[in-house]
């Protein structure tokens, strides 16, 4: 029984308990409902060797919603932790897991597949493509990030989280002072899920520079398409960072180098630098794409264009190439010495520059407009102000002398939370309700969308806003518990309350789903929102093939001059349509993947070479593979598009 | 599938230029790659520890057969795409199959290199700078193994299927990559051995 000790939990607790229940419990309840309902050749032939962005998209957006749940409870249960002084709610170590893994699973496990589960639904469509460069890629992508992210999340019922942070700092992550498999959990799920998303950056760059329509030149492109391209560029020069870090962290702990060590010549700060090299670009690979859907709704509901096009376009070239200039802002006080705290402050403050100068720009695009506040507006709305209070909080913190006071504060948790919420999370939302009508061909209820706006945003602000003045009194981040005599506690508990706010605000959207799919109109044609880009000038739910004819464009808004001036999108006769064929191997060898990352987390050598082998194999089954896809037929398409465009006419 | 013959036959179809196009930009994520360890090299390259340092386990005699090993591959691979372009399946098959064999013949010299620093007392674990040296000459080295395979099922391919716009298309590519770890190399030959020598 020796062998099967190490996959024992280190600290165990009654709710590590109930959890591996649960989890068992679901995981019976889905293999006895998909036979029960004789599901499983459905699943199989039209999700999981499905290679159409449309359906990637789904099933990254279900995975990220799945994550935001997993996060959003690890968040909880911090919260209520620290609500009042001296609890006992939890340990000192079942805190420490918790908020490693809160951190971890909301950036790379739920916001990082909801940008790609939008840019995956709307980035071709917007470009008037069939696809993407490379659909069985993409294929891929989602099976690395999803089994990377299960990877992770198996850690607490095995072998133990991780519990050195998200940023997992060494030494504290190194073997000696983290004993435990968590970190290689860490190191391993993070690199699989990080080469499919590297592998998704390469192929959005291709899609979007070789397969637009004709006519619809750089400058002639949506925004989000814009901020799809630049936040891609990002992640094919950030990714490779991360991969390198990893790769000697792993190299660290399991085959003992002394890369980071304190000894032998290792060099801890090294770590620091590394990760915050990849990891400051990744904030903005999160945020631009936000930035871009925030161009899109307020456009839409200002019924107006967007102001600043092109300051829009260059302010995001801008903050992609300084956000690599910015990272050691996050360790100011770990000593580099003055000239390089100096330097480092200055490009920090600086990038608030384009930052604000987008800010003004929606400001513009609504100013005289017929703002409509939808859901999506409300979110785009609400955003500015909180974000702006973030990005104001940020060129505080980005004082090196100041920051002094900052560091490692509550006001640092404060401030990130005020701009990675309003700037990803609102812009997620905004997006989700904006584009839910193209997916699945029925509008989310207004009202319930309203009220759930509603309890997020006050929720959010009630949650955070008193974190600045705790963390201003010196309450540490990180820390599991406080005296009362430090006088936190009252600020703490209405941190609570509003956590609660929030978590109500997320099940109202659940909600949302649930009673819009039993109760909403599906008779809502394919534009309802009256929006201005390609993507509404498909059937919804959109076919397989997007477009049965190439759109030609003109112009940065050809389907709103379709709509208003009457240009015609589509011209010629519909032609025989080329797709690609299905296949099984990315999510095979992704799950093979799975099994190579959970033997390294365990150093158990020998299934981890056989799986190594494996994965090569894959690798060369598919360069033998003879796969030219298929067509879909001229009479095919003509018998689908026949009945839409009668009605797309009438509800001109 | 429509091809357009005013073009080489790798660039033949909308897919091929796509693939090449995406494949440069997963060079440029390489370049990334390969950057992040050499700067980390260069961070920890004076750190020792109480292990040796560069200067006293490098060895010219190893190194230079390796670079010239390589740097004719990449010659030849390059006749390879030449004699392709001109629709000599026979000669390009030949050049790839020179190109491999030289490959390997580097990465055997590569691994007497690896045990000979064991031997001395320059193994993985010994100090920062052995571990980050280790690394980036494994990585260059797991990517000339993986080029390996790969050109040899592009061989066995063309021999089978004959010179069209897919294998062409894979041929390329692969060529594309050998120039890029040939590139690394002339790097890492500069500015890891040469300097650590000096």
């Amino acid at each position: 029984m020796d062998y099967f000790d190490r996959f024992a939990i280190p600290h165990p607790s009654p709710a590590i308990y109930a959890s591996m229940v649960a989890i068992g419990l679901t995981m019976i309840a889905i293999v006895i409902g998909l036979t029960y309902f004789k599901k499983w050749g459905y699943l199989w032939s039209e999700w999981l060797t499905t290679v159409d962005h449309k359906r990637i998209g789904i099933m990254y957006l279900i995975s990220a919603l799945l994550m935001l749940f997993r996060g959003g409870v690890d968040a909880l249960m911090m919260r209520a932790q620290t609500a009042v002084p001296d609890n006992k709610l939890l340990d000192a170590q079942h805190y420490n897991e918790v908020f490693t893994t809160h951190g971890v699973v909301m950036i790379i496990f739920m916001a990082m597949p909801f940008i790609y589960a939008l840019m995956n639904l709307v980035v071709p469509l917007q470009i008037g493509a069939r696809d993407v460069a490379f659909p069985r890629l993409n294929a891929l992508s989602f099976w690395l990030f999803f089994m990377g992210a299960m990877l992770f999340n198996i850690s607490f019922v095995i072998g133990g989280s991780p519990d050195a942070g998200w940023t997992s700092y060494f030494p504290l992550a190194g073997n000696d002072f983290s004993q435990s498999v968590g970190t290689n959990y860490y190191l391993i799920a993070i690199q699989i899920a990080g080469i499919g998303t590297l592998i998704s950056g390469i192929n959005f760059i291709a899609t979007i520079f070789k397969m637009r329509a004709p006519g619809m030149k750089l400058m002639k492109m949506p925004m989000f398409t814009w901020t799809a391209l630049i936040t891609n560029a990002i992640v094919v020069f950030a990714f490779p960072v991360l991969t390198i870090t990893l790769l000697l962290g792993t190299m660290d702990r399991l085959f003992g180098t002394h890369i980071f060590s304190m000894t032998n010549g290792g060099m801890d700060m090294l770590w620091a630098n590394l990760f915050w090299v990849w990891g400051h670009p990744e904030v903005y690979i999160l945020v631009l794409p936000a930035f871009g859907i925030y161009s899109e709704v307020i456009s839409t509901f200002s019924r107006r264009n967007l102001y600043g096009y092109k300051s829009m376009v260059a302010s995001i070239v801008i903050i992609s190439f300084m956000s690599f200039l910015v990272w050691m802002h996050h360790f100011f006080t770990m000593g580099q010495g003055p000239l390089s705290n100096s330097i480092f402050s200055i490009t920090t403050m600086a990038i608030a520059i384009p930052t604000g100068i987008k800010i003004f720009n929606w400001l513009l695009t609504m100013r005289k407009g017929k703002i409509e506040f939808t859901v999506p507006m409300l979110y785009s709305v609400g955003f500015i102000p909180i974000f702006t209070i973030g990005g104001v909080t940020g060129v505080m913190l980005g004082m090196a002398s100041a920051d002094y006071q900052y560091h490692n504060t509550m006001f640092l948790v404060a401030h990130f939370h005020y701009t990675i919420i309003p700037g990803v999370v609102f812009a997620m939302l905004a997006g989700l309700t904006y584009w839910w009508p193209k997916m699945f061909g029925f509008m989310l209820n207004e009202r319930i969308g309203k009220w759930a706006f509603w309890f997020v945003a006050i929720g959010f602000n009630v949650t955070f806003f008193p974190m600045f003045f705790t963390g201003l009194d010196g309450q540490a981040r990180r820390m599991y518990t406080y005296s009362e005599a430090t006088g936190f506690g009252p600020l703490n508990m209405l941190s609570f309350a509003g956590a609660i706010g929030l978590a109500i605000g997320f099940a109202l959207i659940v909600y949302n789903v649930y009673y819009s799919t039993r109760h909403a109109s599906r008779d809502i044609g394919s534009d309802p929102w009256n929006a201005r880009t390609l993507e509404w000038a498909t059937q919804t739910p959109v076919q397989s093939y997007n477009f049965a004819r190439t759109p030609q464009v003109d112009s940065i808004e050809a389907f709103w001059d379709y709509k208003k001036n009457g240009k015609p999108l589509f011209k010629g006769e519909i032609e025989k349509i080329h797709m690609p064929n299905n296949s099984g191997m990315p999510f095979i060898m992704s799950c093979i993947f799975f099994v190579w990352g959970f033997s390294l987390v365990f150093s158990m050598w020998i299934p981890a070479i056989i799986t190594t082998i494996a994965i090569f194999a894959c690798l060369a089954h598919r360069s033998f593979e003879k796969d030219d896809g298929h067509y879909v037929s001229v009479e095919e398409i003509e018998a689908t598009e026949k009945d839409w465009e009668v009605l797309a006419d009438e509800n001109r | 599938m429509k091809i357009d013959n005013s073009l080489p036959l790798e660039y033949g179809t909308e897919q091929n230029k796509m693939n090449i196009f995406g494949f440069w930009i997963f060079i440029g994520a390489e370049v990334m790659l390969f950057a992040t360890l050499f700067a980390t090299y260069f961070t920890l390259e004076h750190r020792t520890g109480s292990g040796p340092a560069g200067s006293e386990i490098f060895e010219l005699t190893p190194v230079l057969i390796e670079t010239i090993v390589l740097l004719t591959s990449s010659f030849m691979i390059g006749l390879g795409v030449h004699a392709m372009r001109i629709g000599r399946k026979n000669a390009m098959i030949t050049f790839f199959s020179i190109t491999l064999l030289l490959g390997l013949v580097f990465l055997g010299v590569e691994i007497y290199e690896f045990t000979h620093y064991a031997h001395i007392g320059a193994g993985l674990q010994v100090s920062a700078f052995t571990g980050i040296l280790l690394t980036t000459l494994g990585t260059h080295g797991a990517h000339v193994t993986i080029g390996l395979f790969w050109g040899l099922f592009i061989i066995l391919q063309v021999k089978k299927r004959g010179l069209t716009p897919q294998t062409a298309n894979k041929a390329f590519i692969f060529s594309l990559y050998w120039h890029f770890l040939d590139v690394v190399w002339i790097f890492i030959f500069s500015f890891i051995y040469l300097k650590g020598m000096m």
